[in-house]
């Protein structure tokens, strides 16, 4: 550390890396591209265990099964940049649905009133986790946790608890449901969607100033509101815009499921989690790629249809994410102590 | 001239440099006060910073160094006292209140984001957008021209180990982190440049870049402040120099006035600064 510039610019030309700290480097540079390698690796193993895994027929189907947990992780991801968590993630969305579903039934309200209606129902239960984190100095974790539950009782409460089919529902609230064939590869509304939101949001945070505070605010608070940025806006954002990103997982939701029902993804809130640490984004804030988090929702999906179509019992996807998961995180605290 | 200054201790201060002290101060301080809980932090500072001088700082651990410059950086908020700034009063409530009017400061923690690379790191808070429409409605960043900007300021400040601009502060050493945001500061400091022991982590030569540094943003009329436990340093580099100690100011001398150890002597108490009569 004390050595001048000619010593240390020496041990810096000369210094050897062993093949571990090239790789170490390596995905210190891109967290995605362990997460890719699972991902090409599960595929080529259930293409083998059975060739009707890759065919356009399945890949349209795993991205439909995908799509929700999906869409739900960018928001996750959001927030877990910033070194925060969303437990709140799976009741937002419910919430949101079952308002957009109950105001649209039978013709009650257009179509379009109920989604911003629920849309903006969303964005506003993030701003709320925003402000209790910003204002309040709560820990994201206890905040989503209480409002896990204050808006999953919500959305029960308002929507009795019973579901509403699709055929009560005007076409727009479905509309995501809906789709169009490439050859013999179909394709929903929804999965566009989900495709254009990983593509603005990615946008956003690799070439845009608001998308490197996120990552300044996640990994060092301080320092970032010393070097002038405004970590506190930042963070409400953050929630907020994630919010927005649950109401239209929300109105996708619809579509896929072809109702609308309070429990159509109970364990979402951990399969989102799943999806963001597989994909190789810190739980400690402030790294990861949000492709990343694509290829990890991608990777869940891949192993719970590949088993099924291999006739495997599906408590071994169950296993082997929890495998994963724990794979993961010990990858990101080795590349995470990367030196120079 | 809105506020008295504060005496000088100008007997000692070299003919060449008298011209400096007939200005306005660039930067002020009024009885700044803070109190952690029932620490008290700081107890009625008053401090005078003359554009074109370097004022350092010394004194014993938790004298009040850190909390002095981060009272008059926006970082915290004194409890008393006023800030004024080219004489008029300024109330800067967060850092960029004060970046904005032209102070940087490299804080003794650095406050750099380990996880984004050099360049990132240099301008955050202040990113440059690409011309045209990318920039104005994509809001796209210029990354390749901060990139290279970022290059040339850490170039001009003679680092030569650090080369690609792109690398991730946490792969750098703590001496490189050092001169990342010692060059962030001489880049953007328009009016003053406030560093916090800014040699710490550094070696003997780099330790000298950065004294030349600070010379040459105050022979550009900047407002330096030196905080540092290096004598030799102080002694080479400081126009005059505020000694603090237990949150107050025990005097302030000039090189020319005391040798290193009086200074050293006033600053842990041993010896009593006694008065000069204000010029
Ligand atoms: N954020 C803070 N919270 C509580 N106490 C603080 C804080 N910052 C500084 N202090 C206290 O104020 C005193 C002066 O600290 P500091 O300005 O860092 O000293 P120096 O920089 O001269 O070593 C110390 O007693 C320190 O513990
Ligand atoms: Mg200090």
């Amino acid at each position: 550390m004390t050595t001048s510039t000619s010593d240390a610019a020496a041990q810096f030309a000369g210094r050897q890396q062993s093949p571990v700290q090239r790789i170490q480097h390596l995905l210190h540079q891109f967290p995605w591209i362990s997460p890719l390698l699972i991902l090409l690796i599960s595929f080529a193993v259930f293409t083998g265990l059975n060739p009707r895994f890759l065919t356009a027929n399945s890949i349209g189907l795993l991205l439909q099964q995908t799509a929700i947990v999906a869409a739900l992780a960018v928001g996750q991801t959001l927030v877990i940049l910033t070194a925060g968590i969303d437990l709140s993630v799976g009741a937002i969305m419910v919430l949101s649905m079952m308002v957009m579903a109950t105001l649209a039934k039978d013709g009650g309200m257009p179509g379009i009133i109920a989604l911003i209606v629920g849309v903006a129902l969303a964005t506003g239960a993030g701003l709320l986790n925003g402000l209790l984190v910003t204002r309040i100095n709560l820990p994201p974790f206890i905040v989503t946790l209480g409002t896990l539950s204050i808006f999953t009782a919500i959305a029960l409460l308002y929507s009795g608890g019973s579901s509403i089919q699709e055929s009560h529902l005007p076409g727009l609230i479905n509309f995501l449901g809906d789709g169009f064939g490439i050859g013999k590869l179909r394709l929903t509304w929804g999965v566009i969607l989900v495709v254009l939101m990983y593509a603005v949001v990615g946008f956003v945070l690799s070439q845009t100033a608001w998308g490197r505070y996120v990552y300044a605010v996640g990994d060092d608070p301080e320092s970032a509101r010393l070097s002038g940025v405004p970590s506190r806006r930042v963070l409400l954002q953050v929630y907020t815009v994630a919010g927005f990103i649950y109401g239209l997982a929300a109105w996708a939701l619809i579509g896929r499921s072809g109702a609308a029902t309070p429990n159509a993804i109970p364990d979402a809130n951990l399969q989102s989690i799943t999806a963001v640490v597989i994909g190789g984004t810190s739980l400690f804030g402030g790294r990861g790629r949000l492709i990343g988090t694509l290829i990890g929702a991608v990777i869940v999906q891949a192993f719970a249809f590949g088993l099924s179509l291999a006739g495997v019992n599906q408590q071994w996807r169950v296993l082997a994410t929890g495998i994963l998961v724990i794979v993961a995180v010990a990858i990101d605290q080795w590349i995470r102590k990367v030196k120079a | 001239m809105s506020i008295p200054k504060l005496p000088l201790a100008v007997d000692h201060i070299p003919d060449a440099k008298r011209h400096v002290y007939e200005q306005e101060p660039i930067l002020s301080g009024r009885g700044l006060g803070i109190m952690f809980g029932r620490v008290v932090g700081l107890d009625g500072v008053d401090i005078d910073l003359y554009p074109g001088e370097v004022l350092a700082v010394i004194g014993d651990n938790g004298a009040g160094k850190s909390t002095l410059i981060k009272c008059l950086t926006g970082a915290y908020l004194p409890t008393s006292g006023e800030i004024y700034m080219e004489g008029r009063k300024v109330d800067f409530k967060r850092p960029q209140d004060a970046r904005e009017a032209g102070i940087e400061t490299v804080y003794q923690q650095l406050a750099v984001i380990p996880a984004l690379d050099i360049s990132s790191n240099l301008y955050l808070a202040r990113e440059e957008r690409r011309p045209g429409p990318l920039g104005s409605v994509l809001r796209m960043l210029d990354k390749k021209g901060m990139a290279t900007r970022a290059g040339e300021a850490v170039t001009r400040l003679g680092i030569q180990t650090i080369q690609n601009m792109g690398q991730a502060v946490e792969t750098l050493s703590g001496g490189q982190r050092q001169a990342v945001a010692v060059a962030r500061a001489a880049a953007f400091g328009s009016k003053v440049v406030v560093l916090d022991e800014p040699t710490a982590a550094l070696g003997v030569k780099e330790s000298g870049m950065v004294l030349d540094m600070i010379k040459q943003l105050r022979d550009n009329g900047l407002g330096v402040i030196l905080i540092s436990h290096n004598m030799p340093h102080v002694w080479e580099a400081a126009d005059r120099i505020h000694i603090q100690r237990l949150g107050g100011c025990a005097g302030v001398i000039t090189p020319q006035s005391h040798d290193m150890g009086e200074g050293v002597a006033i600053m842990t108490g041993a010896k009593k600064l006694v008065a000069e009569a204000p010029a």
